[in-house]
């Protein structure tokens, strides 16, 4: 079984609002950390993390000025002097589809809508602690891959050209069927 | 903890894009340890989160009163942007906070609010008593919910006024797919 050291974690929390970051600070705590940075807004949250290059982000999406999802793609600049490889987790109040994947192309690692929990927010943890995605780099986007998983069922056109295929062949029913059988 | 340096991360280009791997920078701090030895992280925090809940009370007062004052400045002066936001995000607060806070049906009506100031086409004709009522709604709910028998009363309550104001959100937005797709979308958070 694994443990997750929390002690030797570095976290940065960026939400505008005091009382959710004293419930962050405090289940974070409890979990072990003791590095806890705190913004209560993007452009200090950018600031701190060329800072104190945290290992982990913590961050609110609805902010004043500088919100989370701009934040992330701050973070999220390849050709930065800073660490744009980041786990970014984004904490929010937003809870619909559409949401998720906006965070997601914005180069977010994990979403986790609120109501907060402890069981939440440790399980998110512990994804980018022990399974980190590489990262993709398109004309358009940078950032953790967005296939968590392969589909060994999808059929379609191969989005990303150049690897091993370039578009899946479906296969015709009737072989669907046989293998099947 | 450093981020691996450059020498580290190797990159395989492809025709349309790069894929980027790099060891894990963060490894150092997953431990194997016996299952004896395995301490209970998720259970400690809910006990330290359950320790504060004492202060959740006032946390909820402070936050309906800063939508109250969001919406009393709007009532006065008028919808601006800034004001607009500011009510927004008041609701949206107390939207992603009050269940935390032992408040789930004010959690339910701020959702209801939020979703009227994203996807209202035109704030300044939305009838007043819709805000009023969601704002009036949350400040009841709020202040009667130490009683048991006003809890379910609490979530009727919102269950009608989220009603309302989806049936007013799908008339106005009747020629707007996006906006009237959003609204009849479902939730990824599961309902109480």
């Amino acid at each position: 079984m694994f443990r997750i050291d929390f002690n030797k974690l570095r976290f940065l929390v960026c939400d505008d609002n005091p009382h959710m970051r004293r419930i962050l600070r405090t289940l974070l705590h409890s979990f072990g950390a003791r590095e806890v940075y705190e913004a209560e807004d993007g452009a200090t949250a950018l600031e701190m993390y060329s800072h104190y290059v945290p290992d982990i982000v913590i961050t609110d999406w609805a902010m004043p000025i500088f919100d989370g999802l701009e934040l992330a793609q701050m973070i999220r600049q390849p050709e930065s002097k800073g660490n744009p490889y980041a786990p970014i987790i984004m904490l929010t109040g937003h809870s619909e589809k559409r949401r998720v994947t906006v965070a997601r192309d914005a180069g977010v690692t994990e979403f986790l809508a609120k109501p907060i929990s402890a069981k939440g927010l440790y399980q998110r943890i512990l994804n980018v602690v022990a399974n980190p995605r590489p990262f993709i780099k398109t004309k358009t986007y940078f950032g953790p891959d967005r296939r968590r998983n392969t589909n060994s069922a999808y059929m379609g056109p191969e989005r990303r050209v150049g690897e091993k295929h370039e578009v899946l062949q479906q296969p015709s029913l009737l072989d669907k069927a046989r293998s099947s059988i | 903890m450093a981020k691996n340096s450059a020498k580290d991360i190797e990159v395989k280009a492809c025709a349309t894009h790069q894929i980027i791997t790099q060891p894990n920078p963060l490894r150092k701090v997953l431990r194997r340890v016996e299952e004896k030895d395995m301490d209970d992280p998720v259970s400690r925090a809910e006990q330290a989160l359950a320790d504060l809940s004492g202060e959740f009370k006032d946390w909820m007062a402070t936050e309906v009163n800063r939508l109250s004052a969001a919406y009393v400045a709007i009532r006065n002066d008028g919808f601006t942007k800034e004001r607009r936001d500011e009510l927004f995000r008041a609701a949206h607060d107390i939207k992603g906070d009050a269940a935390t806070f032992g408040f789930p049906a004010a959690a339910g009506v701020a959702e209801s609010l939020c979703r009227v100031i994203e996807h209202a086409p035109d704030l300044e004709k939305v009838p007043a008593e819709l805000f009023t009522h969601h704002i009036n709604a949350i400040l009841a709910i709020v202040h009667e919910n130490t009683r048991l028998d006003r809890i379910s009363v609490s979530a009727e309550l919102s269950r009608r006024l989220r009603k309302v104001a989806d049936d007013y959100l799908t008339q106005v937005n009747r020629d707007r797919p996006e906006h009237l797709e959003a609204i009849l979308a479902p939730s990824i958070v599961p309902a109480e």
